[in-house]
């Protein structure tokens, strides 16, 4: 079976060849939270190619851990200030939803840094506005409405990014005792995802949109998500599985069987995501 | 070497069919039983030698393929159970949302099913004595006018689904099988957030402390354990055996 090429993509070779550093790598990650000031730029083409994660051993799985821990920081961080912002409305089951996925990303902050041990990374500092792109927290003058809406966006874009990123390193964990756990991070964010795109769909009256239901069809990024969030959906729309084209071996067109199957993402597409939030 | 064979038993009485008790019945841990015909003996020894003979049952079989037969397995219960809720007059006269939902998930489990079928036929060479047969189900103990019974079993199935796919992955020795079930896992954990969702009133169900525990960390069962449950449930009607799978 000739399925995807993604193991290519984030190999331990990769790693050490493009990046000497933590440090190194995040202040250039840092740059790039300065270009995303400009609202053009989409996620994850921000960056020129040749400037991976920040790995700080070439062991694969020590790379795929540290991602991980880079994204829990940044899911950990966003969803503790959306709580303390007063933008979600008080006593609101999306107060409640918030709530029980901070615990969640917490946890797996406290989890991974723990599986890490002494290759254990500390969280970057973030800028959750993106240089200025966004305002979800309202500090800046957004207005409740406006930042609530991008509370909203934001957080899927986080949860969609973080289930095709861990998807995306299962193979570098595979023999490792960390597949398990890893597997089960996967899912919650799975679950999370599906009611962060129920929640904005509700807030939107679009529940009976293909597009803003709890999967993602096609490599639409849904209604009301800002074009620059267009990188987390660029190839959901793959309908060949396992060599399969499951569009002409099923009964059911290419909406279905897209949603059917969450695509993985590549450590450099994930990384490069997360950098646009990342200062230093 | 003779397996252990555990035929599971009768222990739910039919007449205890309020709901209240069944959704309690349904609960990962405490399935359902609701009659069986379904035979299992997982062995945690590693000989793998001659798998019992039992004529005509089917075994799973052993490694990447024995795996996908059990995933096919379970995308054909969950297929099944899909198709009886889209037959069933609560679908027809659920609301909106809901009858969009659970038609989505009929589509995804079904096109999940096909896509087993056809990839285990690639993996054993076309040879369809090692592939899983079409199984026959029995869903007389879910009321399918009843939101309550329908829901109750989605959440079920696709909670099982979940622990399932996050127990078997490690078992995998294929990176490409062990990402399609990475790719299958996700759209399970976001059906059974969504069914939970609609059906539950906590709003914190979608991902609640039921199943996530206290490092984040979703539910992982190992075949034997999954396969027990299901069987539990008495909604397959087809034996087989599980003889060489780890776990």
């Amino acid at each position: 079976m000739n399925i995807i090429k993604f193991l290519d993509e984030f190999t331990s070779e990769n790693l050490s060849a493009k990046t000497s550093s933590r440090r190194e790598a995040f202040s250039t990650l840092g740059s790039l939270g300065k270009k995303a000031a400009l609202t053009a730029i989409p996620f994850g083409l921000a960056t020129s190619s040749g400037k991976a994660f920040a790995a700080q051993d070439q062991n694969a799985a020590i790379g795929a851990l540290q991602l991980a821990l880079t994204l829990e920081y940044l899911e950990a961080e966003f969803y503790l200030k959306a709580l303390n912002s007063g933008v979600l409305p008080g006593g609101s089951k999306a107060e409640a939803i918030y709530e029980q996925i901070s615990k969640h990303e917490s946890a797996h902050v406290e989890f991974l840094k723990s599986g890490l041990g002494e290759n254990s990374i500390e969280s970057p500092e973030f800028d959750f506005t993106a240089g200025g792109a966004f305002d979800p927290f309202n500090n800046n003058g957004a207005g409740q409405e406006v930042a609530y809406a991008q509370l909203l966006a934001l957080a899927q874009a986080f949860e969609d990014t973080g289930v095709r990123a861990y998807k995306g390193q299962a193979g570098n964990l595979m023999g490792t005792q960390f597949l398990t756990p890893a597997l089960q991070i996967h899912s919650v964010e799975a679950r999370h995802a599906s009611e962060i795109r129920r929640l904005r769909a509700d807030v939107m009256g679009e529940n009976l949109d293909q597009n803003a239901l709890g999967w993602i069809t096609l490599d639409n990024r849904g209604p009301g998500m800002p074009e620059a969030t267009q990188a987390v959906y660029d190839g959901e729309e793959n309908v060949v599985q396992g060599g399969v084209n499951l569009v002409d071996a099923t009964a059911f067109g290419d909406v279905a069987v897209s949603q059917a199957y969450d695509e993985p993402m590549d450590g450099q597409t994930a990384s490069n995501i997360a950098g646009l939030f990342i200062v230093s | 070497m003779k397996k252990p064979m555990i035929k599971v038993q009768q222990e739910y009485s039919a007449s205890n069919g309020n709901n209240s008790s069944r959704r309690k019945f349904l609960k990962m841990g405490s399935l359902a039983v609701v009659g069986s015909g379904f035979l299992l003996s997982c062995s945690d020894d590693d000989d793998l030698m001659d798998p019992v003979d039992r004529g005509d049952v089917f075994d799973l079989g052993s490694g990447d393929v024995g795996i996908l037969n059990y995933a096919y397995a379970l995308e054909q219960l969950e297929a099944a159970f899909y198709t009886n809720v889209l037959d069933g007059s609560y679908w027809m006269n659920a609301s909106a949302e809901e009858r969009l939902i659970l038609e989505d998930l009929y589509k995804h489990e079904v096109i999940h099913r096909d896509f087993f079928k056809a990839a285990i036929n690639q993996a054993v060479g076309g040879d369809t004595s090692k592939v899983l047969p079409e199984l026959e189900f029995d869903f007389a103990s879910v009321d399918f006018s009843d939101r309550s019974s329908v829901l109750g079993t989605a959440r079920v199935l696709e909670d099982t689904g979940v622990a399932a796919y996050n127990g078997a992955g490690s078992l995998l020795t294929t990176p490409d099988y062990l990402v399609i079930a990475g790719k299958i896992v996700s759209v399970e954990a976001r059906h059974a957030a969504a069914i939970r969702s609609i059906f539950m009133d906590d709003p914190k169900a979608f991902a609640g402390d039921d199943v996530v525990d206290e490092n984040g960390l979703d539910l992982a069962r190992s075949p034997s354990q999954i396969l027990t449950a299901v069987g539990d449930t008495g909604f397959v009607k087809t034996q087989f055996t599980a003889n060489q799978l780890p776990g």
